[in-house]
């Protein structure tokens, strides 16, 4: 599933990144974004569910979904 | 080393919310000078300070990064200046990270040792990490990344003595280091080995490792609720608003009678003439009439800096985005804008931090838009001259118009927006991604200094900009001496060239002629009139400029008035500012004409609307 579909409060790990421009995905992984890491919608903005703010390791990171859609999760059973 | 006069260039990089200025601020004790480098907008902060072994260090604040990839030009200002691109590279880097988020902050920290850059790691923050059960090994972090590594807890003072005291042992072997060879920005394939490397050192160092913190979860339960969150943001602003002009009424009043007082008291031990009258009605008059508007400039500054400071304003950013997206700008806008409330040269200039050109360029040409300090003397006077201080529901009507004032510059901010990004602004949507850090309490002596260097700056343009024009706008308006009338003074007749063009939209001679300096800053207008009015009405005129005004201006008039400051682009430092900042004085002049456009329009919407409604 990829982080822009999660529902809020849904928890995974993240299984994949790749976005069609290299710097977004540069951007993500400096970030903080990296395999293996979990994740968990904790927000979502006030207006069209975007951006949407996500729990992860100790920080919090708010994207809009487009970028959101360049990470892929698996859900936590 | 008898070479004691060169001191050594360090430079402090970062990622944001890692405690970079309270570190340095404490380290070079807050005196900063701002300088510019040649040939480029980059602004950097610059501070000296003395190591226990008695070495000068100038020590350099830069934009904070996450990594080497800069998609903004604030990152990008940063990391030209790590790589030495301006010239001089600095011969030591203060790496600091967060001690609670070493697995993201080491990998900017791997990409800077890739290109070879000497380099201290400060673990900043430490004792909060330490306080929320963090455990780190430090030797083990030192043996893995091949760097000296240091704790810091940036706000105590003996927090800092580790840092210094290594300082002394890694420069004195600095000859031994290759300065860093001009980088390149890293592959893709590097991003990801630097991150894979970080995780595994980070995770060797870390013993134990606590949960989120609890209190920011907590807080943001509230404040990034999709119903309560905006709410609360409205909440805020509209608070903050109210206080700016309730809270400052006795400061206000003090520093106003003050100026009175001084005025009265020059006046009556000096001998009569031209001097005595410059003294009196140019300088205290224009000068003290703007300076009695320091105390909401320093309420609202209060509000934004601890805002920013505690965490909440990129939460804002978060809550605005979709919306600000909309109409064609970007969540990252809404800080810059918002600083723009203060004054649009910061705001500006914090535009920086939006990646895409386009972007920053639209939110670059309604930065001005947003209701600056500059404007609140002006309103202030208006709206007590005009209003009356009566209560609708619980709110004073005063404080309303004031808020109506500020929507106005919203609105057509937004609307303006709209219309750029789909003219002269074109591009496709950019990407957001924002950290939003951890609430704390801000440090008070950051605070401090922050506050400082903005009432600072205001008081210092009350006593260049303001003080030049107040003596020659009393110069134009009382000479030559055979003038016995307004009309017959020089003011006079500039004013009465322009009078022609602004009547239509209700302005009369006085107007017209205290907007002649008003061109130079907004808040000039107040100590123009005053000088203008004193002047007209002679030395026995001891009403207050408020009274004048009532029985001088028609209330369409004075809305009117209210209505062209909206817009009007009367600040110098302004246009100066978007030329430096978009490299051309093309925007700048875009600027001015679309803003006197909508300002003459506006004020004439207004003036025919309050008239045909019977005002």
């Amino acid at each position: 599933m990829l982080l822009s579909e999660m529902k809020k409060g849904a928890a995974g790990r993240i299984s994949a990144i790749s976005a069609e421009d290299p710097l977004i995905e540069a951007k993500l992984r400096e970030i903080g974004f990296a395999e293996n890491d979990a994740v968990e919608l904790a927000h979502i903005g006030p207006l069209g569910r975007t951006p949407v703010c996500v729990r992860l390791n100790r920080t919090l990171i708010a994207l809009r979904l487009d970028e959101a859609k360049a990470i892929s999760v698996s859900l936590d059973p | 080393m008898t070479a004691a006069a060169a001191a050594t260039r360090i430079a402090l990089v970062g990622a944001p919310n890692c405690g970079k200025s309270t570190l340095f601020n404490g380290l070079t004790g807050g005196r900063a000078k701002v300088a510019n480098y040649p040939g480029a907008t980059v602004e950097t902060r610059h501070g000296r300070f003395e190591t226990p072994g008695g070495r000068n260090v100038d020590l350099i604040d830069l934009p904070g990064f996450y990594g080497m990839s800069p998609r903004s030009l604030d990152e990008k200002i940063a990391l030209e200046t790590v790589l030495g691109k301006d010239g001089a590279a600095p011969e030591l880097i203060l790496a600091l990270v967060d001690a609670a988020n070493l697995r993201t902050h080491l990998q900017s920290v791997l990409q800077l040792r890739a290109i070879g850059a000497p380099m201290i790691v400060v673990l900043n923050m430490y004792d909060l990490a330490l306080r929320d059960g963090f455990e780190i090994d430090l030797d083990k972090l030192e043996q893995e990344l091949e760097l000296p590594v240091v704790t810091t807890n940036a706000t105590r003072k003996a927090g800092r003595e580790a840092l210094l005291s290594k300082l002394d042992g890694v420069l004195a072997h600095l000859t031994d280091i290759k300065p860093a060879p001009a980088g390149r920005y890293p592959a893709p394939e590097d991003i990801r080995a630097h991150q894979g490397a970080a995780r595994r050192i980070a995770d060797a160092a870390i013993e134990h490792e606590p949960l989120f913190n609890r209190a920011t979860r907590i807080i943001d339960r509230f404040v990034l609720h999709p119903l309560l969150g905006p709410v609360i943001l409205a909440a805020l602003l509209f608070f903050m608003f109210q206080a700016v002009f309730t809270w400052s009424t006795g400061p206000v009043d003090f520093l106003d009678a003050s100026a009175g007082a001084l005025g009265g008291f020059v006046g009556a031990h000096m001998p009569a003439g031209w001097l005595h009258d410059l003294l009196v009605d140019g300088v205290i008059a224009g000068v003290g009439s703007v300076v009695v508007f320091l105390p909401q400039i320093v309420i609202l500054f209060t509000f934004i800096l601890l805002l920013e400071a505690s965490g909440y304003m990129a939460r804002a950013a978060f809550l605005m985005d979709e919306i600000m997206h909309r109409f064609g700008l970007n969540g990252r806008a809404f800080i810059p804008l918002l600083s723009s409330f203060a004054c649009a040269i910061p705001g500006i200039m914090a535009s920086r931090v939006i990646e895409n050109d386009r972007d920053r360029l639209t939110t670059i040409l309604i930065a001005p838009l947003m209701t600056c300090s500059a404007r609140l003397p002006v309103y202030t006077l208006i709206i007590a001259a005009f209003i009356p201080k009566e209560n609708v529901g619980p709110f004073n009507m005063q404080g309303l118009v004031l808020f109506a004032l500020y929507i106005a510059g919203v609105v057509s901010a937004v609307l303006i927006a709209f219309l750029f990004k789909r003219t002269i602004a074109k591009a496709r949507s950019q990407p957001l991604i924002m950290e939003l850090p951890t609430y704390k309490v801000p440090n008070a002596k950051d605070f401090f200094i922050s506050l400082w260097m903005r009432a600072s700056a205001f008081l210092k343009r009350a006593g260049t900009v303001i003080l030049a024009t107040s003596v020659i706008l009393w110069f134009l308006a009382a000479f030559p001496a055979s003038a016995t009338t307004l009309r017959e003074s020089f003011a006079g007749r500039i004013g009465a060239l322009l009078e022609p063009l602004l009547a239509p939209i209700g302005f009369n001679l006085e107007i017209a002629i205290a907007l002649v300096p008003g061109m130079a800053a907004r808040e000039v207008a107040v100590g123009a009139l005053g000088t203008v009015y004193a002047v007209h009405g002679g030395p026995d005129n001891a009403q207050g400029l408020s009274e004048t005004l009532q029985s001088a201006w028609s209330l369409p008039t004075a809305l009117a008035f209210l209505a062209w400051y909206v817009f009007a682009p009367q600040c110098f430092a302004t246009l100066a500012t978007i030329r430096r900042e978009t490299g051309s004085w093309k925007w700048s002049g875009f600027a001015l004409l679309y803003l006197f456009t909508l300002a003459y329009a506006g004020a004439g919407i207004v003036y025919w609307g309050a008239r045909a409604a019977g005002l």
